[in-house]
């Protein structure tokens, strides 16, 4: 849901209340900004390439026609207006932006051994849900030019941590590299939580304490919605979490904000399923490494699964790891989003779907799983995800197929923008191009 | 791996993770469930260096190893190793684009597996008339990948804590012990390894370190004994380390070494011990070799010795190129060959020195960033040392990488062609197999496909550059260890018989 959305509710909510006295106000920040600030009006047609818009079949030798920061047009035979910058793809493929649904890109710049420069979770243990990743992305990180020259032009960025089986609120932002507002894509995207093995780490060391403190915290939040006025009076009692926390959980707890647990096992996620049920959430699984195991039952509940093709390795807390998770997961029809989990290598995404292709599954499918399945799940498909006239111009012209390793991302544009295929790696072969 | 530990263990595990995990970090490593926070799930990471250069010291020959230095009044090869070829058939696999990492690509070529050996390569090959005849029309062939960092077996699967066997992170100078004694065979992750196409890794201690111990080279091969997978003839590696990770285990104990200053002075005392430890033998050698006056022995300096003796090769974990330089200085003093810089993500910046010095860097295709001297980190990095006449390599240090190493040497290709390098498929296939054959000090029995070598060969479903490729079938000495379209010819470890549900672990 867009923020504007949230907002009207979150206030419509502060007005019932209005009169009785001091009911917190509700956190909001409109931190979405007018899309891209006063762009030129440019317009751009990319001609003759096989254009793949995701939402419809591709096109042998057509046009996308890209005017400001908006598609104006896909198809073949489209004339090319009179001024546009022609790009000529001929034997090139042209696919929507693709995005990356879980990473720390533009909160962690050095992850071990460099202070300041890791933001991804809190120390603080009064803060799980309300921990926002907002407030600390870096639009001028060096991660974010080396992820978009492979074409990813936007990016879930999700919180992490330990101290609490809530870890805070992801967003998704354009890898443009402008700062907050401008970069805000929506936020927030959804609220995350960690149950299984990574559960119980983070509270009481078992999988049953971490579902416990997780229905605690939606029990409050529930009560909290209902009774703020009487909590901020001292006449309710006392919440396990506090106030900050309990208002971020209002939306997920209205089921508008959908809540996105890691977890991998197939109990968890049968856990978790129920746990959905019990409080009527809008559920997104992440991880789900043993999700192919349960494939039937997310299908049916619809309930969306970001994977990391990648993943084989036999753990405890998922012994049925496969390549073919993908694939299983496209099969039974679930709704599928893949993913890097990385944050200096999110830009591998290409080599994650490719491999998903080479296990099974289809090349719709997975390219789909990168651009408009995962719009869809962070409900932003109204702007992006597809190549259609009227949605935002995040637009990549490939060399060859975009799932394979020797393949480049030549033209990326974010909103109408072309961006540069600078970054600090490439200033750093530049100047040790010779040796002298 | 384990990111997710009981909540005991995790400050305990931390520690190791750390560093283990620091090198490798960026994966979301096995398991994915990442809470998203982790970034580098379960990379063993870096934990070791390799190298050797082109010549590779000690010729290599399948023989008993040289493990002892000096003269030992034990038994010298009480570790060595017990491996047997599995039985092979001849095989001739015909039609294929093969790469043979000793010269051009070879279309439409043929090659003769005979008696464990390569008996043949080429356009025309003839075959006995029992061999198995495989037609490999349209697939491609290449020499059995070869890593040179690998954590299997002593950072086995699960990445649980009862299987934390890869850092012996209780003094800075570990020289003494040995990746081999941690090996833990049943390790699923080799058969997963297998079916990338890997048929030989250097098995190596990690790098909280300055001394993190001797590596292990063993065979790709299903085995109860760690032992019945070493490489015959293959030399130890000693496992060192610069940089970050040793000072900030030991510093941030308020020990020795907490500065790279301080790294340095760790390894200068140490080989400066194991010099007059050397001395001392050959003193006692030369007085006449009194059994009751031999120096006592000292496991330690017995390795560190080694190397002076040119038997053990060093691997040495280093980023920095400034660091590498010094490290190339501290041989020089005392003596000794550094025959690979592992992770090396700063080689472009000296590939120079290390060509000039005949040391081979193993290196990721785009690890980056996760620490500050993995920061300048850029992909030309592995084309940049090829083209300087260098000895490059693609390692893994990973357990997921390495069953993708081919994909890695693909990407370290595009880089390459993008800088402007012509590169061929034909000579990028030594970063997986010749070069890496060569620090590891087997080239002259494997790393190639060349008549008289092991029969270490791998039919890939085409382009092994390609994301879509597969390895379909892995030979061994000769013998069919792995055949995709065959679940009989799939290992199995142990660890997952009877308790992976059926379709996982693949």
């Amino acid at each position: 849901m867009k923020i504007g959305l949230a907002l009207v509710l979150s206030l419509g909510v502060t007005a019932s209340l209005a009169g009785q006295a001091t009911r917190p106000a509700p956190r909001e920040t409109p931190r979405r900004a007018p899309a891209v600030p006063a762009a030129p009006e440019v317009t751009i047609a990319i001609t003759n390439a096989r254009v793949f818009p995701v939402s419809g079949q591709a096109i042998e030798r057509g046009t996308v026609v890209i005017r400001g920061t908006k598609i104006a047009a896909v198809g073949a035979g489209i004339p090319v207006p009179s001024g546009a910058r022609v790009v000529e793809a001929e034997g090139k493929i042209v696919t929507p932006g693709w995005i990356e649904s879980a990473t720390q890109i533009g909160i962690v710049e050095i992850q071990s051994g460099a202070e300041g420069t890791d933001d991804q979770s809190t120390t603080d243990k009064e803060l799980s849900a309300a921990f926002d990743v907002v407030d600390g992305f870096n639009g001028e990180s060096t991660v974010i030019p080396v992820t978009r020259v492979e074409g990813i032009t936007r990016a879930v960025v999700t919180p992490s941590g330990s101290g609490h089986v809530l870890l805070g609120q992801g967003a998704m932002f354009d890898l443009s590299g402008a700062q907050v507002p401008a970069s805000v894509v929506k936020a927030p995207v959804a609220m995350f939580a960690n149950l299984g093995e990574a559960g119980a780490a983070s509270e009481g060391g078992s999988r049953a304490s971490a579902m416990l403190r997780l229905r605690e915290a939606l029990q409050d939040a529930i009560d909290f919605e209902r009774h703020g006025v009487a909590w901020a009076n001292a006449q309710r009692r006392t919440y396990a979490r506090g106030r900050l926390d309990l208002e971020a959980l209002g939306p997920v707890v209205r089921g508008e904000l959908p809540l996105a647990i890691n977890a991998n096992r197939a109990s968890d996620l049968l856990a978790a399923m129920r746990l959905a049920d019990e409080f009527h959430l809008k559920l997104i699984l992440m991880g789900a490494i043993e999700g192919w195991r349960v494939a039937d039952q997310l299908a049916a509940r619809k309930v969306p699964v970001v994977i990391k093709p990648l993943t084989n390795i036999p753990s405890f807390d998922a012994l049925g790891a496969t390549l073919e998770n993908a694939a299983r997961l496209s099969k039974a029809g679930a709704t599928l989003v893949l993913s890097s989990f990385d944050t200096h290598n999110a830009r591998n995404l290409r080599q994650e779907a490719g491999n998903a292709i080479a296990n099974g599954l289809d090349r719709d499918a997975a390219l789909r799983a990168v651009t408009l399945e995962p719009a869809r799940v962070w409900g932003v498909a109204e702007r992006i995800g597809s190549l259609e006239a009227g949605k935002d111009a995040d637009v990549v012209v490939w060399s060859g197929d975009p799932f394979e390793l020797t393949t480049r991302a030549e033209h990326v544009f974010i909103a109408g923008r072309e961006v540069s295929s600078d970054t600090r790696q490439k200033q750093l072969f530049e100047k040790y191009k010779t040796i002298k | 791996m384990q990111r997710y530990l009981q909540a005991a263990t995790v400050a305990a595990l931390l520690a190791c993770l750390t560093i283990t995990t620091v090198g490798a970090q960026q994966t979301p490593p096995s398991q994915p469930p990442p809470r998203p926070g982790a970034p580098n799930p379960a990379t063993p990471g870096e934990r070791t260096p390799t190298p050797p250069e082109t010549p590779p010291r000690p010729a290599t020959p399948p023989q008993p190893a040289p493990q002892q230095t000096g003269a030992a009044p034990f038994a010298p090869n009480a570790y060595a190793s017990t491996y047997k070829p599995f039985p092979s058939r001849p095989t001739v696999i015909r039609n294929a684009t093969i790469l043979t990492a000793a010269g051009p690509a070879i279309e439409r070529g043929s090659i003769l597996l005979q008696d464990g050996k390569i008996a043949a390569v080429g356009q025309a090959v003839s075959a006995p008339p029992d061999a198995a005849v495989i037609d490999a029309t349209g697939k491609w062939v290449t020499p059995g990948i070869i890593d040179t960092h690998s954590h299997l077996g002593v950072y086995a699967a699960p990445g649980i804590e009862s299987l934390q066997d890869g850092n012996e992170m209780t003094s800075p100078n570990t020289a003494e012990v040995s990746a081999e004694h941690s090996l833990w065979p049943q390790d699923p992750q080799f058969d997963l390894a297998l079916a990338g196409g890997v048929t030989a890794m250097q098995i190596l201690p990690g790098s909280a370190n300055l001394f993190g111990g001797r590596g292990v080279t063993v065979k790709n091969v299903p085995s109860r004994t760690a032992e019945g997978m070493k490489f015959p003839g293959a030399p130890y590696g000693l496992k060192m380390a610069c940089g970050e990770n040793p000072k900030r285990v030991y510093g941030s104990r308020n020990t020795a070494p907490q500065t790279r200053m301080g790294n340095v002075a760790g390894y200068r005392r140490a080989w400066q011990a194991a010099a007059e430890y050397r001395d001392s033998l050959r003193r006692w050698k030369a007085s006449g070799s009194d059994p009751e006056k031999r120096p006592a022995r000292n496991l330690q300096l017995e390795t560190l010795a080694g190397v002076l003796d040119g038997e053990i090769l060093v691997h040495n974990h280093c980023y920095r190129a400034d660091e590498m330089a010094t490290m190339i200085n501290i041989a020089k003093e005392f003596g000794y060959k550094i025959t690979s810089f592992h992770h090396a993500v700063e080689a472009y910046k000296i590939r120079d020195l290390l060509a000039d010095n005949n040391i081979c860097a193993s290196m990721w295709a785009d690890w980056w960033g996760f620490k500050l001297e993995a920061y300048d980190g850029i992909r030309e990095n592995i084309a940049l040392v090829d083209q300087a006449k260098g000895c490059a390599i693609v390692h893994s240090d990973d357990p997921n990488g390495e069953q993708r190493l081919n994909q890695e040497a693909a990407k370290a290709l595009r880089a390459g062609w993008e800088a402007g390098f012509s590169i061929e498929r034909a000579d990028a296939v030594k970063w997986l197999t010749l070069n890496p054959a060569k620090a590891l000090g087997i080239d002259k029995v494997t790393g190639s496909l060349e008549p008289g070598k092991n029969a270490d060969v791998v039919i890939w479903s085409g382009d092994p550059f390609s994301v879509y490729s597969r390895a379909e079938q892995v030979f061994i000495d000769g013998a069919l260890m792995y055949d995709r379209s065959d679940p009989e010819k799939q290992p199995r470890r142990d660890f997952i018989t009877g308790l992976m549900p059926q379709g996982g672990a693949r």
